[in-house]
C-alpha cells in the first residue's frame, strides 16, 4: 500500500482542466519528484492532494480516502506543505512562525525537541529567530517554511518549488537539506520545475505536461531519456 | 523618565491610574462642564466598539466596513426588551447578553457567505450588509411596526439595579451623581473587561491562528488551522463586542434611530483603529479616544472664533470636519503605522533601530 495514492485526479478552474486524470503514487520513505514546465499543472496537483481546490478523482492517504476532508483535517493527518513562494508568515517572527508549524499537536516535549532539531538543521534561523519572516532573504524564508513544515512532525512532505527564485548556493544548501529530511524517514514529494536537480536527488520521478502525467520512472531513466533531456534539460 | 519611574514601580502607576480613572468624571465635570461627562461615557462606548472591531480588522486581517450593523442589533435588541415599544421591560442583564449573542449569530451570519473574499470584496460586501441592517431598521415599521421606522425607539429604560436606575441625579456619600457619572463607572468596567478579553484572545492559541490567517491563508490551512471556523469566530467574537456597545448606548442614550448606524460611523471606528495602530490595543484605545473627543473639542471653534475676531466667521460645524479631515490626512503622511504602533508595524514603517539594520544586511544572500 502506498503512503499517498493519487486515482485520475482532475481539477478545473472555471472552464479550464488544469489537471487532466493524473494518477500517482508515492511509496512511505521515498522521494518522489513532479517536474514540469511552468503551468503544467504541478502545483494544482499538490492543491488538489490538500484539499486546497475542488477536484475530482481518488486520494488515499495511507489507505484511507481524503475525500470529503478539509486541507486542516489533512494537515493534522501529517501533510506538509511547502508552498510555492514560500508562504511564511510575513509579520511573525522567525520563532512564531515556527510555532505555528506545531499547531495541530499537543506534545509539548516533542514540539521542543524539533524545534532544536530544526534550529541545528537551519542555525541561521536561530540566528534570526526573533526578527520577522518578512524581513528574510528569500532563501532564508525558504529554509523557515520547510522548517515550519518540519515541526509538524509530517510523515508526508509536499515541496512545491523550493528553488524557485533563490541564489544558486542557497539551491544548493536547501536541497542538501531536503535529502537529509529524507534520510530521516520522511517521505517527500518534490514539484520542481528544476527537473536537472529534481531528478539527482529523487529516487523516482513523473513528468507532467499540461495536466497531464507523460512519463514515469526511475530518476535515472528519465534524466536518461532523450525526451526529457531534450524537453527539461536544455539539450 | 516620569515613564522610567513607573516601569520601575509598575504598582505605582497602577494605583494612580485606578485613582484617575475613578475621579475622572468628576474632574472632567468640574473643569469641562456636564456636557463632557457625556463625552467620556461616549469615549468608553468607541472604545469597546473600536477594540471590537480590531479582533476582526486588526487581529484576523478581513476589513469590515459594516460593523455598525452589530452596534445596531445590540442597541434594537435593547430597545425592544426594554422599551414601552412592545410594553416589554426586561432587567438590563438579561438584554445586554441577548443583544450581544444575537449579534455574534448575525457576525456569522455575515461571516459565512464572505469566507473566500479578501480585501476589497470583502469590504464591498461588508459594507453592503451594515447597510442593509440600517435600511431594515429604517423600514421596518409596516406591516408590523418592529423598529418603528425612522422615528426610532423612545423611552428606552434606563439600566438599573433592583430599585436603583440610572437616571437623574442621585446623592451618594455627600456627592451629587448624575446618570452620565454612573453610566461611566459602567461602561468603565465593561471597558476594561474588553480590554482584558481582546489581551488574552492575541496572546491565545485562536489569536495565532488569527495572524497566521491574515498573513497567508493557504500556509495556514496547511498548517492545521481551520481557516473556515477561525475566520467565523473573529465575525462572531468581532460582532458580540459591537453587540454589547449597542445595548449599552441604547440604554444610555433612551432614543435610537437608524439615523445613529449610518456608514460614516463604521468608517468612524475603522479610523480609529488605523490612527491608533492597527492589531494594538493600546493604540486602538487610543485612537478611539482621540477620534471621539476631538470632534467635541473642534465644536468649541465658534468660541475661538467670537473671542479672537468678534464673530464667528465661518460655522463650526462645517470647520469641525475639515480640521478632522486634515488631521487624518497629516497622520497617514507622517506617521502611517498608527500613533501606537505594535513592535512589527513599527519596524515596517521605520528602519532606523539596530535590528533593522541587521533585517538590511540579511537582505543580501551573498554570504550564504
Amino acid at each position: 500500500m502506498s503512503l499517498l495514492e493519487v486515482r485520475d485526479l482532475r481539477i478545473h478552474y472555471g472552464g479550464i482542466e488544469a489537471v487532466r486524470g493524473v494518477d500517482l503514487a508515492v511509496e512511505e520513505g521515498e522521494l518522489v519528484c513532479l517536474i514540469g514546465a511552468n503551468g503544467a499543472g504541478k502545483t494544482s496537483t499538490l492543491k488538489g492532494v490538500l484539499g486546497l481546490v475542488a477536484h475530482s478523482g481518488a486520494v488515499r492517504y495511507a489507505g484511507h480516502p481524503l475525500k470529503g476532508l478539509a486541507t486542516h483535517a489533512i494537515a493534522a493527518r501529517g501533510v506538509a506543505l511547502v508552498p510555492e513562494g514560500r508562504g511564511v508568515f510575513a509579520r511573525l517572527t522567525v520563532a512564531e512562525n515556527l510555532d505555528m508549524g506545531a499547531y495541530s499537536r499537543r506534545d509539548r516535549a516533542g514540539v521542543r525537541a524539533d524545534l532544536d532539531h530544526v534550529y541545528n538543521l537551519f542555525p541561521r534561523l536561530f540566528e534570526r529567530r526573533a526578527q520577522t519572516a518578512g524581513t528574510l532573504s528569500g532563501g532564508e524564508q525558504q529554509m523557515l517554511a520547510i522548517g515550519r513544515a518540519l515541526m509538524s512532525r509530517p510523515r508526508l512532505l509536499l515541496l512545491d518549488e523550493p528553488s524557485m527564485g533563490l541564489a544558486p548556493l542557497m539551491v544548493q544548501k536547501i536541497y542538501e537539506t531536503i535529502q537529509a529530511v529524507s534520510r530521516e524517514g520522511v517521505t517527500l514529494l518534490l514539484v520542481e520545475q528544476n527537473a536537472n536537480l529534481a531528478l539527482r536527488v529523487s529516487s523516482r520521478g513523473y513528468v507532467m505536461e499540461s495536466g497531464a502525467i507523460t512519463l514515469s520512472g526511475p530518476s535515472q531513466e528519465l534524466a536518461a531519456d532523450p525526451q526529457v533531456r531534450a524537453a527539461y534539460l536544455g539539450e | 523618565m516620569i515613564m522610567g519611574f513607573f516601569r520601575k514601580h509598575p504598582q505605582i502607576a497602577f494605583v494612580l491610574l485606578a485613582a484617575l480613572l475613578l475621579a475622572l468624571p468628576f474632574l472632567v465635570g468640574a473643569g469641562l462642564g456636564k456636557s463632557w461627562v457625556r463625552v467620556l461615557d461616549f469615549v468608553l462606548l468607541y472604545v469597546i466598539l473600536a477594540l471590537g472591531l480590531n479582533i476582526v480588522v486588526g487581529y484576523a486581517g478581513l476589513l469590515d466596513l459594516g460593523f455598525v450593523a452589530f452596534y445596531a442589533l445590540g442597541a434594537y435588541v435593547y430597545a425592544w426588551l426594554a422599551s414601552p415599544h412592545f410594553g416589554l421591560h426586561l432587567p438590563f442583564w438579561a438584554v445586554l447578553p441577548l443583544g450581544a449573542a444575537l449579534a455574534g449569530v448575525f457576525g456569522v451570519l455575515l461571516g459565512t457567505p464572505t469566507l473566500r473574499l479578501r480585501g476589497d470584496y470583502l469590504a464591498i460586501v461588508t459594507l453592503g450588509f451594515g447597510e442593509i441592517i440600517r435600511i431594515f431598521m429604517n423600514n421596518l415599521n409596516a406591516p408590523v411596526n418592529i423598529t418603528n421606522g425612522p422615528q426610532g425607539i423612545n423611552l428606552i429604560d434606563p439600566v438599573a439595579f433592583g430599585g436603583f436606575a440610572f437616571a437623574g441625579t442621585h446623592t451618594l456619600l455627600g456627592l451629587k451623581v448624575s446618570a452620565a457619572h454612573l453610566y461611566y463607572y459602567l461602561f468603565l468596567a465593561f471597558t476594561l473587561a474588553t480590554i482584558f478579553v481582546a489581551m488574552r484572545l492575541q496572546d491565545s492559541r485562536i489569536g495565532r491562528a488569527w495572524a497566521a490567517i491574515r498573513e497567508d491563508e493557504v500556509a495556514a490551512a496547511a498548517m492545521g488551522i481551520n481557516t473556515r471556523n477561525v475566520k467565523l469566530l473573529a465575525f462572531a467574537m468581532g460582532a458580540t463586542f459591537g453587540g454589547l456597545a449597542g445595548g449599552l448606548f441604547a440604554s444610555f442614550q433612551g432614543f435610537i434611530s437608524p439615523e445613529s448606524f449610518n456608514l460614516l460611523e463604521s468608517i468612524m471606528i475603522l479610523c480609529m483603529i488605523v490612527l491608533g495602530g492597527m492589531g494594538h490595543i493600546p493604540g486602538v484605545i487610543l485612537g478611539a479616544v482621540l477620534l471621539t473627543v476631538l470632534p467635541e473639542a473642534l465644536r468649541h471653534i465658534g468660541d475661538i472664533q467670537r473671542a479672537w475676531l468678534g464673530q464667528v466667521v465661518v460655522d463650526p460645524a462645517d470647520l469641525r470636519m475639515l480640521l478632522f479631515g486634515a488631521a487624518l490626512v497629516l497622520m497617514m503622511l507622517y506617521r502611517p503605522e498608527g500613533l501606537i504602533p505594535s513592535r512589527q508595524r513599527k519596524r515596517e514603517f521605520h528602519a532606523e533601530d539596530s535590528v533593522a539594520e541587521q533585517e538590511q544586511a540579511s537582505l543580501y544572500d551573498a554570504r550564504g
